[in-house]
């Protein structure tokens, strides 16, 4: 890559920072540019942000129907699925399903709640309610 | 206060080595310090699964920077992991007192001072912390472009996040450094290993076979599947790019590496290297463009392409190894 092909695309989610990306200069020397976005990153980054946010809607709903426990949405919305979450507890992931069912959730002991208050730095209140939708957040 | 010379890098794990390096009085370049680690590599291990996605590499695993350097320059890095947290910020706070800056590991997602869309949960992201201000430690973020803050509670839980590559509080810094390496001993064995790696890794996942294999499976996706091969094509571009790869997966990184040991060791072919694999990184990046091309609608989703790309890149990385192969250095 020659330094003028040097992407500036403006990422949105860069918010401003930039990344140094290596480059020949015109005699065809390596150096290094600050790069403020390439369109193509931009376009993967977005694919995987949305899929992100259709999981935490989903869950929502399913939230809300009462298919699925709080825990379910949290999960999503903090960018983990089953198997993160699981790591993140210690809980095996059968453990974690279980909980993402509402009745289950529901009773869950002190000690085990206290296990997913520390994985998400939340309360056990905070993590038995849906928060309120936020349209900034993608809900 | 330590005074700490921030510089922004591309990749993390060499930025950091490169500051607490420079801190300590060697000054190498982060080109230099990726290809004297052999850092350079492609691996696809369907096995193992990030996010529903099969793990993709560009680059050795977390760690293996720090110590390929420290094997190679024979600089001893000492290592400290802890039980719990609060031993964890007991031992930072007492480095951060004596005034020695320190390598820490930390999880990407518990960072407040990172992007909210880059926020992931990477466990193996890199910093060095260089004082404390009240509540909030002094960071050089070798990805960022100027110094950065994070409260005391932010970064014990990055530093202790659980799960794949946890870092449990992983803490390092060098403890000997040889003022003047013998570089022109050490770059012929580290181009060796990674020439090795990528030729002859008896593994058909791994290195150029790693690539052609990859080619051949993105041939085979079943358009049935759409929703699925569109993420799994965008998780490899991302993984190319995005995660401070410098340019190409490292190919750029790698390039400038043999570029300026081309000018160290006085060694035309290593300059003619330098060029094949600039000619390999820029067929990365145009692997790249067409996929997010296909993914965002602007052409036909077309597996068979982006395979025949793949395979471009194959064979001009194959003809690059092969090059050094030849070079018979030392």
């Amino acid at each position: 890559m020659k330094l003028d092909d040097v992407p500036q695309d403006k990422s949105r989610s860069f918010e401003g920072q930039k990344k140094r990306i290596y480059a020949r200069n015109a005699d065809g020397e390596y150096t290094s540019a600050l790069s403020s976005g390439w369109e193509a990153e931009d376009i993967v980054l977005d694919q995987a942000i949305e899929e992100y946010n259709r999981f935490r809607r989903e869950a929502r709903q399913r939230v809300q129907q009462g298919l699925a426990s709080p825990l379910e949405y949290h999960m999503y919305a903090h960018r983990m699925d089953v198997t993160v979450l699981a790591q993140a507890t210690g809980f095996f992931r059968w453990q974690v399903r279980r909980h993402l069912k509402p009745a289950v959730f529901k009773r869950l002991t002190p000690r085990k709640m206290q296990r997913h208050e520390e994985a998400f730095h939340m309360t056990a209140e905070q993590l038995r309610t849906l928060p309120p939708e936020d349209k900034s957040q993608n809900d | 206060m330590t005074d700490f010379n921030h510089q922004q890098t591309a990749h993390c794990e060499s930025g950091a080595v490169a500051a607490l390096l420079r801190h300590n009085g060697l000054d190498l370049s982060e080109p230099m310090i990726f290809g004297l680690s052999s850092a350079l590599t492609y691996a696809y291990i369907p096995l193992v699964k990030m996010g529903g996605m099969p793990l993709l590499a560009y680059r050795m695993p977390p760690g293996r920077i720090i110590r390929g350097l420290s094997k190679r320059l024979s600089i001893r890095f000492h290592f400290e992991r802890f039980r719990g947290p609060k031993d964890g910020t007991v031992a930072l706070d007492k480095y951060l007192e004596k005034g020695f800056p320190v390598g820490l590991q930390a999880s990407v997602y518990w960072l407040p001072y990172f992007p909210e869309n880059m926020r992931f949960h990477f466990n193996a992201h890199n910093l060095v912390v260089y004082g404390k201000d009240a509540d909030d430690y002094l960071i050089s973020d070798p990805t960022f472009e100027q110094p950065v803050r994070a409260d005391v509670a932010s970064l014990q839980q990055a530093r202790f996040a659980k799960g794949m590559l946890a870092p449990k509080g992983l803490t390092y810094y060098p403890e000997t450094i040889i003022q003047t390496p013998d570089l022109t001993a050490a770059i012929p064995e580290a181009i060796r290993s990674t020439v090795n790696m990528m030729l002859r890794t008896p593994l058909p996942f791994i290195g150029v076979r790693g690539i052609r294999h990859v080619a051949r499976h993105i041939e085979k996706l079943s358009p049935a599947n759409e929703h699925y091969n569109k993420l799994l094509i965008g998780h490899m571009v991302r993984m190319q790019e995005e995660i401070g790869t410098g340019g190409a997966g490292f190919r750029f990184l790698f390039a400038s590496f043999l570029q300026e040991s081309a000018h160290l060791l006085s060694h035309e072919g290593l300059a003619q290297a330098a060029d094949q694999f600039t000619d390999a990184g820029d067929e990365w990046r145009r692997f790249a463009l067409y996929a997010a091309k296909m993914l965002k609608g602007r052409s036909a989703l077309d597996y068979g392409k982006l395979a025949t790309q793949l395979r471009n890149v194959a064979d001009i990385e194959q003809q690059g190894y092969r090059q050094l192969l030849e070079l018979k250095l030392r």
